[in-house]
C-alpha cells in the first residue's frame, strides 16, 4: 500500500494565505532529529482533519495547520527554526 | 488492499458524498431526507481513509493494549487475551469532522466496560495512545456504559490497516477523530490532557450533535 502523503509544495496555497513570503522555499530544522531541508521536501498528509507535515528523515511532525471557517491554527513546535531567504 | 479514496481531496469527498445522497436511487430503500444526521454532515457509503502519518505495521505477536493509571499501575492485554474477552458486535453510525457520516457500520471487539471492569482508578480523563504516536483525549465516563469499544473486525473481516487494524477504538457518539486507529493503550488521568488534534485547534470534547468541531464551538 502506498502512503498517503504529498511533498511540501502542497503547503504553498494554505500557508500563502497566512504568510507574505513563500514558506515552501524556507529551510526548516526538524526538532526531533535535527535534520535540515526545504519545507517543500516535507511529507504532507492532507487526507486528515488538518495538514500534517512530517520530516522525511524521522517521520516526526514538523508542522500542523488546521483551517477553521474564520481562523487558522499553525503549530510549528516540530521545527526548531525556519530559514527564510530574503532580498539582500 | 487498496487505499480507496486516497487520491480524493476533501472537496472531492464532499462532491462524492453529495452525489450519493442526492442522486443514488433507492439509497438504503429510503430517501436521504429521511435520515437524521448531525448538523453540517452529509451521508456517504464510502469509508474514506483519513491519515495524519505513515500507517503503522504491528505484528500480532507483539501487539498489546496497555492501560496506565494515575498511580502508574499497568494493565496489559496481548492479542490472544483481547480475543479471549467477551466479544461485542456493535452496529453504529459514525461522524467524521471532515463532514462525512456513515450509517450502520458493524464491528466486532471488546467493550471498554470489559477492559476497565477490574481497573482501579480515581481518574476522570483518558488519553488514548496509538502505535505511530497519535493521541486523543476522552472523558472516562464517555468510554463506559456501552459507549466505546476496542474493535478488530469491520463488516465481518479483519480490520484493514488503513482503517486502524489490527485494532482501533470506536467512540461513535463523538466525532471520529476521537476513535483512535492502531490503538496501543491509554493513560488514565486526574486532569484533562489534550491530544493530537485537540492541541491543533479542534474541540476538546467533539460532540457532533452540538457541532463541536473547533476550539470555541
Ligand atoms: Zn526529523
Amino acid at each position: 500500500m502506498t502512503e498517503l502523503y504529498e511533498d511540501g509544495n502542497a503547503l504553498a496555497g494554505p500557508l500563502g494565505e497566512i504568510f507574505a513570503v513563500d514558506v515552501t522555499v524556507a529551510i526548516q530544522r526538524c526538532a526531533h532529529c535535527g535534520r535540515t531541508g526545504p519545507v517543500a521536501a516535507l511529507r504532507v498528509y492532507r487526507h486528515a482533519p488538518g495538514l500534517v507535515a512530517r520530516c522525511p528523515g524521522c517521520d516526526g511532525v514538523v508542522l500542523r495547520l488546521v483551517r477553521t471557517p474564520d481562523a487558522a491554527f499553525l503549530d510549528l513546535t516540530g521545527a526548531l527554526n525556519l530559514r527564510i531567504p530574503l532580498e539582500a | 488492499m487498496t487505499p480507496q479514496g486516497a487520491s480524493i481531496g476533501l472537496n472531492g469527498l464532499r462532491q462524492r458524498g453529495l452525489a450519493v445522497a442526492i442522486f443514488t436511487p433507492g439509497f438504503h430503500g429510503r430517501r436521504s431526507t429521511d435520515v437524521q444526521l448531525p448538523p453540517g454532515q452529509y451521508l456517504t457509503e464510502d469509508f474514506p481513509v483519513l491519515s495524519a502519518g505513515p500507517t503503522p505495521r504491528i505484528p500480532l505477536d507483539r501487539w498489546e493494549f496497555v492501560i496506565t493509571t494515575e498511580t502508574e499501575q499497568q494493565y496489559r492485554w496481548s492479542w490472544d487475551e483481547l480475543w479471549a474477552l467477551p466479544q461485542d458486535t456493535p452496529t453504529v453510525d459514525i461522524h467524521c469532522v471532515t463532514r462525512w457520516s456513515k450509517l450502520a457500520t458493524s464491528w466486532q471487539g471488546v467493550s471498554l466496560d470489559t477492559v476497565l471492569a477490574d481497573v482501579e482508578t480515581a481518574a476522570d480523563f483518558a488519553l488514548v495512545h496509538s502505535y505511530g504516536g497519535y493521541t486523543t483525549n476522552v472523558p472516562l465516563e464517555d468510554l463506559l456504559d456501552g459507549k466505546a469499544w476496542i474493535v478488530h473486525q469491520f463488516e465481518g473481516e479483519d480490520l484493514p490497516s488503513e482503517h486502524g487494524g489490527p485494532a482501533r477504538m470506536i467512540v461513535p457518539h463523538l466525532y471520529f477523530w476521537k476513535s483512535a486507529k492502531w490503538v496501543r493503550g491509554m493513560q488514565l488521568l486526574l486532569q484533562d490532557e489534550p491530544g493530537f488534534w485537540e492541541t491543533a485547534g479542534y474541540h476538546d470534547y467533539g460532540d457532533p450533535w452540538r457541532e463541536q468541531r473547533y476550539q470555541g464551538d
